[in-house]
């Protein structure tokens, strides 16, 4: 890493001595007979030039290939929701796609630079257009992207066209404000109550999501806070609100993610299929655990050394994380997702106060 | 046909020069133009309230290019820094944040304040105003042979009104509570709620009516171009015979004339949230232990407004960047653009399509779904007409005669970073696939290759290159080179890794990434990103050292240093009022002439007749 950096600055500073002396040569050359010092490439330039730009060609192969094999470990780990794994799929096909492309056209574009490096005397090929090399390569991205707009568009309906009447479904409220979150389930009817943020100062403020008293289907609403547990396998539908500002209910290893937008309701749903324990058996998360570890290990010495208290080993958990800017802390606006069995699931809800314990 | 069509100009053309004459209080009213009538100049008319395009281009390129470029990057290398090193003392917060670097600490707010006048200083101050308005100021009555620009008095006044918003948005950062900070995209209700966060009181008042400034500039600017390329072209210079660069400032032009006033109106309805208790954005809101009045407006309104603008914004960015590298691309391999018709018509396709995919911003907004279905397909439509140009380049530069200048390798430089930006706009234009990357570093590295870099790029090729036609002399070549190469290296090294860093699931504008354990790997990643941006934001002193020390003391230059065919070129070295003595040149070809077979020089000037039995080569 460390090494890597220093490579780096070496070669740019290597490439930056080597100009100037390229400079000062020429300045010497000024001073003899030739004298070219009309600011216009000459021969030498494009040759030297056209040469850089292969080398330039390799440096983003190599570039590409370095951040695949090194980073490819920091990536999201596989999905952890039903409709993700479509996600994931449709994701890797882009990918494979773009990576194709990137490597041919940037192949050509810096070989021909390299090629074609301008020589005294020598003319141009003299071609305005070829209209059937122009047919084809407006048509081979246009077939291609036709063919990710449909596999795209019937993930996409799949995904946002739920069934919300779904009577199987788990229904949870996510409700933002600067810089928490909430979430509210809908109690053994399964249905939210009314709510609206005219309800917050009620109860002395312990109406902490502004659920509407006078509606029934409120009273056994379970308000929670810093961490909310679904249960694995069951479909959920989420409900966003937010109070104040935007924000952005982001649950990446679900693969999914909806605006809280004050003054509307909005709505996203997914099926997790793998609790937080199995999820910590993830190879990829117990490699990505150690690491954080190991940098949480070495940052305790330090605050050792200061007499400061040294911090608690990382532990993985599923994170609602907020992507949508909302001020101060913005950075922090977190909370812990639990995925549990069904069993643990219904143990955990059933120990959650109803909102008629406040009402009293 | 033909010959009435002449004459028609001919007599348009003698029209506008007189108008011109008596722009200038110039007695003599003959279609001549005499450029040494007797015009008296003092300081003030030549170099401050000047109505020459040319002068106005220095003017642009010197506020909008150089000085607000260097406020944008400076700001992007202090939160890059933070991010690297988060919350720890640096000397460099303490001497430029003072109260907001408690003991050399940067505080949330202002970091967040400093992403926000990031992004607009560079979409908007550097990369619309400073890129349109010193190239198309410069280069329209130029290339297309006419005196000046239309309007004289509009230019100038659009030049000042930048200059003013400019000084109002720089004055914001020194109130009391500090500038807006609720990102570019100013999105309500958290920029207009001043209890939401410090930077939301005075400082978006001022971010709002600079903006509202800024966008009359860009109208007077914007309708002056259109103007001028339709009526003051030349004897000969039918529209397809005008060079890339014209239609892309003319479809710029009409771009922002589209969609700068759907800006205005957003602006103008948010002061009205903001000051007068309306609600067009707003409902519902409990802030501070308090329920606001406003009822029943809704913050995706404000997102459509927005973006209605904020995307054909991207392409009024990057059009005249891709017109300046078409022009370059073809002068240097000295070669004819490849396939003219078709980059025309995708300038065209582009601009329609472009007014017409702005929500795919919006996918997980909590608009309806079926709307993301129609917006995924309009955007993958204009990736079509986006890749036909970037082939087209790739096709003019084979069996050319490449020319290494300064400006063909960052022509070179951009579309190898508009294709490598542009494709990954295939992930983020998809829906579906938006919805894990959607407000992710991911974004952040897409857009800053396909449109910050590349028109970044399209900027330092223009300067290198017309740099002669504006100052008088040459940019050094090997300073040149230098400042390219650090460049390219570090702008790689810079987004090529923050891709990683988005798909690891980072969201994008936190402050510190270790608030929580979980993205703690990431820090060694982003310590490189903020290694590279610091090597490539201070090698710009290498550029700006190169173009101050050669306008005054670089060598000086002659007439068509490039061998251009353009008519800029034909045009006296000393800037003169109405650009050339005596007659206006006529214009006899296109403008890509170049290596014609039976010519002896590999450039053959629009100027020159069509010769006998020389065949017309116009695509």
């Amino acid at each position: 890493m460390i090494g890597l950096l220093t490579g780096t600055v070496l070669l740019l500073m290597g490439i930056a001595i080597w100009q100037i002396s390229k400079i000062h040569q020429l300045i010497q050359n000024n001073m003899g007979i030739k004298k070219d010092d009309s600011q216009i490439a000459t021969e030498k330039d494009n040759d030297l030039q056209g040469k850089l730009m292969f080398a330039f060609l390799v440096f983003i192969y190599l570039v590409t290939i370095y951040c695949f094999w090194n980073y490819t470990k920091v990536l999201l780990p596989e999905s952890a929701s039903e409709h993700g794994v479509t996600y994931d799929r449709l994701m890797w096909i882009s990918f494979a796609i773009i990576l194709f492309a990137q490597t041919i056209t940037q192949a050509i574009l810096h070989y021909f630079a390299y090629k074609y490096r301008g020589i005294k005397n020598r003319k141009a090929f003299f071609l305005t257009h070829n209209n059937n090399l122009e047919l084809i390569w407006t048509i081979i991205p246009a077939i291609v992207f036709f063919c990710l707009i449909i596999y795209g568009m019937i993930t996409w309906s799949s995904i946002m066209n739920f069934n919300d009447q779904d009577e199987d479904a788990l229904i949870i409220e996510l409700y933002a404000q600067q810089w928490n979150w909430k979430a509210r389930y809908a109690g053994q009817d399964n249905v939210l109550g009314d709510a609206n943020v005219r309800f917050l100062n009620d109860f002395e403020g312990r109406n902490s999501v502004g659920i509407d008293s006078s509606d029934p289907n409120g009273w056994d609403d379970i308000v929670v806070t810093q961490e909310f547990h679904i249960p694995v396998n069951r479909k959920i539908i989420f409900k966003m609100r937010s109070q104040d500002v935007l924000h952005s209910a982001y649950m990446p290893h679900f693969r999914a993610q909806m605006n809280c937008v004050p003054g509307m309701i909005t709505e996203f749903s997914y099926t997790p299929t793998k609790t937080t324990a199995e999820m910590r058996m993830n190879a990829d998360i117990a490699a990505k655990v150690e690491r954080i570890n190991k940098i949480r290990y070495n940052n305790s010495q330090k605050l050792l050394a200061k007499g400061e208290e040294a911090l608690d080993p990382y532990q993985f958990d599923y994170l609602l994380l907020c992507a949508k800017i909302c001020g101060t802390s913005h950075y922090n606006m977190q909370m812990k997702i639990v995925v549990d069995t069904e069993k643990d699931y219904n143990k955990w809800i059933s120990s959650q106060p109803a909102f008629s314990s406040i009402m009293q | 046909m033909k010959g009435k069509e002449n004459k028609n100009l001919r007599i348009r053309v003698k029209m506008e020069s007189k108008e011109f004459g008596d722009l200038l209080d110039d007695k003599n009213q003959s279609s001549d133009f005499h450029q040494d009538h007797h015009h008296k100049e003092t300081f003030i008319t030549k170099y401050i309230f000047s109505q020459d395009h040319k002068m106005i281009a220095k003017q642009y390129l010197l506020t909008g290019v150089l000085f607000m470029g260097f406020i944008g990057i400076a700001m992007s290398l202090l939160f890059r820094i933070q991010i690297a090193w988060p919350e720890e003392s640096f000397a460099v917060y303490d001497i430029f944040l003072g109260k907001w670097a408690p003991e050399g600490v940067m505080d949330p707010n202002i970091y967040l304040a400093l992403i926000t006048i990031h992004g607009t200083i560079m979409v908007f101050f550097v990369l619309t105003a400073g890129l349109s308005g010193t190239f198309s100021n410069l280069l329209i009555p130029l290339q297309i042979g006419a005196r000046d620009m239309a309007s004289g008095f509009l230019n100038m006044l659009s030049f000042w009104l930048f200059f003013l918003s400019s000084v109002i948005m720089l004055s914001s950062l020194f109130v009391e509570a500090g500038p807006a900070a609720a990102g570019w995209t100013v999105y309500p209700p958290l920029s207009a709620l001043p209890q939401a966060q410090p930077g939301s009181g005075l400082g978006m008042t001022l971010w709002l009516i600079s903006m509202a400034v800024f966008i009359a500039s860009s109208l007077l600017a914007a309708l002056n171009y259109i103007v001028t390329v339709i009526n003051l072209r030349t004897k000969g210079m039918s529209l397809f015979r005008l060079p890339l660069t014209i239609w892309a400032f003319l479809v710029t032009a009409i771009i922002g004339v589209i969609s700068f006033p759907v800006l205005l109106s957003a602006a103008l309805l948010l002061i009205m949230d903001r000051s007068f208790g309306t609600s067009f954005f707003l409902s519902d809101i409990f802030v501070q232990g308090e329920v606001l009045h406003y009822q029943g407006g809704s913050p995706v309104l404000f997102e459509h407004l927005f973006w209605f603008l904020g995307h054909p914004e991207v392409y009024i960015v990057i059009l005249p960047a891709l017109g300046i590298t078409s022009e370059i691309i073809a002068t240097n391999s000295r070669k004819p653009i490849f396939g003219y018709r078709a980059m025309v018509a995708s300038i065209l396709a582009i601009a329609f399509l472009s007014t017409i995919v702005w929500a795919h911003h919006m996918f997980i907004s909590g608009m309806n779904p079926f709307l993301g279905s129609v917006f995924t397909f309009t955007t993958l439509l204009i990736a079509i007409p986006s890749a036909v140009k970037a082939f087209n380049y790739i096709a003019t530069l084979w069996k050319g005669n490449l020319q290494f200048n300064p400006g063909m390798l960052f022509s070179i430089g951009l579309v190898s970073t508009f294709i490598t930006g542009g494709l990954t706009g295939i992930i983020l234009g998809d829906s579906t696939l938006d919805i894990n990357v959607h407000d992710t570093y991911f974004v952040v590295a897409h857009f800053h290759l396909v449109m910050g870099i590349s028109a970044l790029y399209g900027l330092f090729a223009g300067v290198y290159h017309w740099f002669p036609k504006l100052f008088k002399r040459m940019m050094n070549k090997n300073l040149g080179y230098i400042h390219f190469w650090i460049t390219v290296i570090s702008a790689y090294g810079v987004f090529f890794p923050m891709h990683f860093v988005g798909m690891a699931g980072l969201p994008r504008r936190y402050y510190t990434n270790t608030a929580f354990p979980y993205f703690d790997d990431l820090a060694d990643i982003n310590v490189i990103i903020t290694v590279f941006a610091l090597i490539g934001g201070l090698s710009q002193l290498i550029f700006l050292y190169n173009f101050i020390y050669s306008m005054f003391y670089g060598k000086k230059t002659v007439q068509n240093p490039w061998k251009s065919n353009t008519l800029e070129w034909t045009a006296p070295i000393k800037h003169i009022h109405g650009n050339w003595k005596g007659e206006i040149p006529h214009v006899h070809r296109w403008a890509y002439d170049y290596s014609k077979p039976g010519h002896k020089e590999d450039f053959v000037p629009q100027t020159v007749p069509i010769g006998e039995n020389e065949e017309i080569t116009e695509h």
